[in-house]
């Protein structure tokens, strides 16, 4: 009998683990190390950030659902892998550190013939002064990134809303807090859903909403921007966001790195190099992502750590790291298998994997500080690259080890994204957006580097409804209800 | 004054781009044309899954 361990319960962890329980059935062993008890439907923290969902409508306890699937569950956090063993171990292992209650701190080594990495990212606050720290978020702005977050962030616009129907003008800023941050679609989704309850409220003039940005165009969205089908017109996301703000009278301000935070104010830079300041009332500003901090050792206890994983901390797999410039980039250079080239029991799946590089066109400031999205993986290519890797692990177990690798590049898959604006069902209006592919191939459509036919954006309630769909959709997929396994990624 | 009237004057960010009139605005909301987009943008949604598995 062989053991998968499957580092993160998340998007992609679940996928790939649950997957993998129900293909090997109980001829093999599967791990799952992650450190919440509770899984989390990420995209609809939302509108629990807005007030309009709980956080216990987005999250439901993992140890039942992994009970019925033959997954053994450990609240725990990975800290380091040995991916040959030790001196006084045989096998790989993993040095992982409970965070289950009543074991808080406890340490184990849990050995496995395969590993998927699937940590997904580390929230990291502290690379902007005053975002917060190394324990997390910092006390001047609010997040929607986890369940609790998004719970506190809806208590402190709540407080707002109370403030302006007393008469207080309050000044709303949402968007990026630092300059190397991605998941702008989720600060794009918060903005507008703040918009549409400060109208339900009636409290819209009183506020002054600003987008602040690292997009050196509004609508990059860390994927280069997308050109879509609207309304007969092939049109660049620039103008399909611009109008959107527009409409919504949102001012936006782009190619900005947040520098520096403070009670109710930020310092930024901008890509010309400008610095000014930006004073709000409440703000919700996205983190930087960064890999979770595991380290690698050898046999020996040599660290390696920079062997097996990116400096940006995220696990290196099959990608082209050497690309070079701007110019040289080709959608080959994305991985296929995400297998680690050096240890080929180890897999990464979802945000857990080293891109080979950004998406977007790099940019930096004259004084040298980069300010550019980097490429966000989000939900739907982080379920399919899971369900991947745990194929082609499950073949490895079953088949040996020349089994043939199941590939899920991210230049070859679509991504559907469905950002709300509000929470109704015959009021407010969502932007449905298809992309296909996620990262764009110039050689295969050389104007626009995706397929035009499937690449679309359209704004009404239609999106309101398929966002209603889905997160009901992915939660009783994600509880293992009966006919999951039918419900695509 | 017209939504868009409004708002273009805001600015020169908003002057410079496009905003729906009334009609367009009216259409993102009719339940029986959002019907009609919802499984228009279902099957497209559906072809993009697919060719991504
Ligand atoms: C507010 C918000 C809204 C979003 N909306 C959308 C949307 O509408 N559509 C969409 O497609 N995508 C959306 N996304 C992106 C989507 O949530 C991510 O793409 C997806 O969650 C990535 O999956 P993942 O498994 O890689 O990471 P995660 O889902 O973050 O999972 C990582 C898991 O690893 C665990 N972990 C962390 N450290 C360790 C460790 N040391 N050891 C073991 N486990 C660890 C974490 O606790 C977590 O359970 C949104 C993201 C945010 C923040």
């Amino acid at each position: 009998m062989a053991r998968l361990v499957v580092l993160g319960g998340g998007v992609s962890g679940h996928t790939a683990a649950t997957f993998a329980a129900k293909w090997l059935g109980s001829s093999h062993e599967v791990v799952v190390v992650t450190p919440n008890s509770k899984w989390n439907w990420i995209p609809s923290n939302i509108w629990v950030g807005v007030g309009q969902m709980s956080k216990e409508e987005v999250t439901f306890d993992l140890a039942p659902v992994y009970a019925k699937a033959g997954i053994n569950f450990k609240q725990a956090k990975a800290v380091s892998i040995n991916p040959e063993g030790s001196e006084s171990e045989a096998k790989p292992f993993v040095t992982i550190e409970y965070t289950e209650s009543g074991r808080e701190g406890e340490s184990e080594i849990v050995e496995y013939d395969y590993l998927i990495n699937a940590t997904g990212p580390k929230l990291n606050f502290a690379a902007t002064p005053g975002l917060g720290d190394a324990n997390g978020l910092g006390e001047h702005t609010v997040s929607v990134c986890t369940a609790d977050h998004a719970v506190h962030a809806s208590q402190e616009l709540q407080k707002c809303i109370e403030k302006m129907k007393a008469g207080e003008r309050q000044k709303i800023l949402v968007g990026t807090g630092h300059g190397m941050c991605t998941c702008q679609g989720a600060a794009f989704e918060y903005i507008f859903n703040i918009e549409h309850e400060l109208k339900k409220a009636g409290v819209r003039d009183m506020a002054d909403i600003k987008w602040i940005s690292n997009e050196s165009f509004l609508g990059d969205f860390g994927m280069g921007g997308l050109h879509m089908k609207v309304g007969g017109y092939v049109v660049s996301s620039k103008l399909f966001a611009e109008s959107l703000f527009a409409e919504r009278n949102v001012e936006w301000l782009i190619g900005a790195h947040t520098s520096k935070v403070e009670a109710g104010k930020i310092e930024y830079e901008l890509l010309d190099g400008s610095t000014n300041e930006e004073e709000f009332d409440f703000a919700m500003l996205i983190p930087p992502f960064a890999g979770v901090g595991l380290k690698a050792y050898a046999k020996d206890g040599e660290d390696i750590t920079a062997t097996v994983f990116a400096p940006n901390g995220f696990m290196k797999v099959d990608a082209n790291y050497a690309a070079g410039a701007y110019e040289n980039w080709k959608a080959s250079d994305w991985p296929r298998t995400y297998q680690n080239p050096t240890y080929k029991n180890m897999f990464a799946a979802g945000i857990a994997f080293a891109p080979p590089h950004i998406i977007s066109k790099p940019m930096s400031s004259p004084n040298g500080t980069p300010i550019n999205p980097t490429p966000p993986r989000t939900g739907m290519p982080s379920g399919i690259i899971g369900k991947a890797v745990a194929h082609s692990v499950c073949d490895l177990m079953t088949k040996g080890e020349n089994a043939h690798l199941h590939e899920a590049s991210m230049a070859e898959m679509g991504a559907a994204c469905v950002a709300s604006a509000g929470k109704g069902l015959t009021t407010g209006t969502a932007a449905a957006m298809t992309v296909y592919p996620v990262v764009p191939d110039f050689e295969k459509y050389p104007g626009t580097g995706r397929d035009t036919e499937y690449t679309f954006g359209e704004i009404g309630l239609a999106g309101h409804w398929i966002k209603h769909i889905l997160h009901h959709l992915f939660l009783y997929k994600a509880k293992l209800n009966p006919g999951w396994t039918l419900i695509p990624e | 004054m017209k939504h868009e009237e409004k708002n273009f004057e805001k600015s020169d960010q908003f002057n410079l781009t496009m905003i729906p009139g009334a009609f367009a605005r009216k259409m993102r909301t009719c339940v029986i044309w959002q019907f009609i987009r919802f499984v228009a943008i279902n099957i497209k949604m559906i072809v993009v899954v697919g060719k991504s598995h």
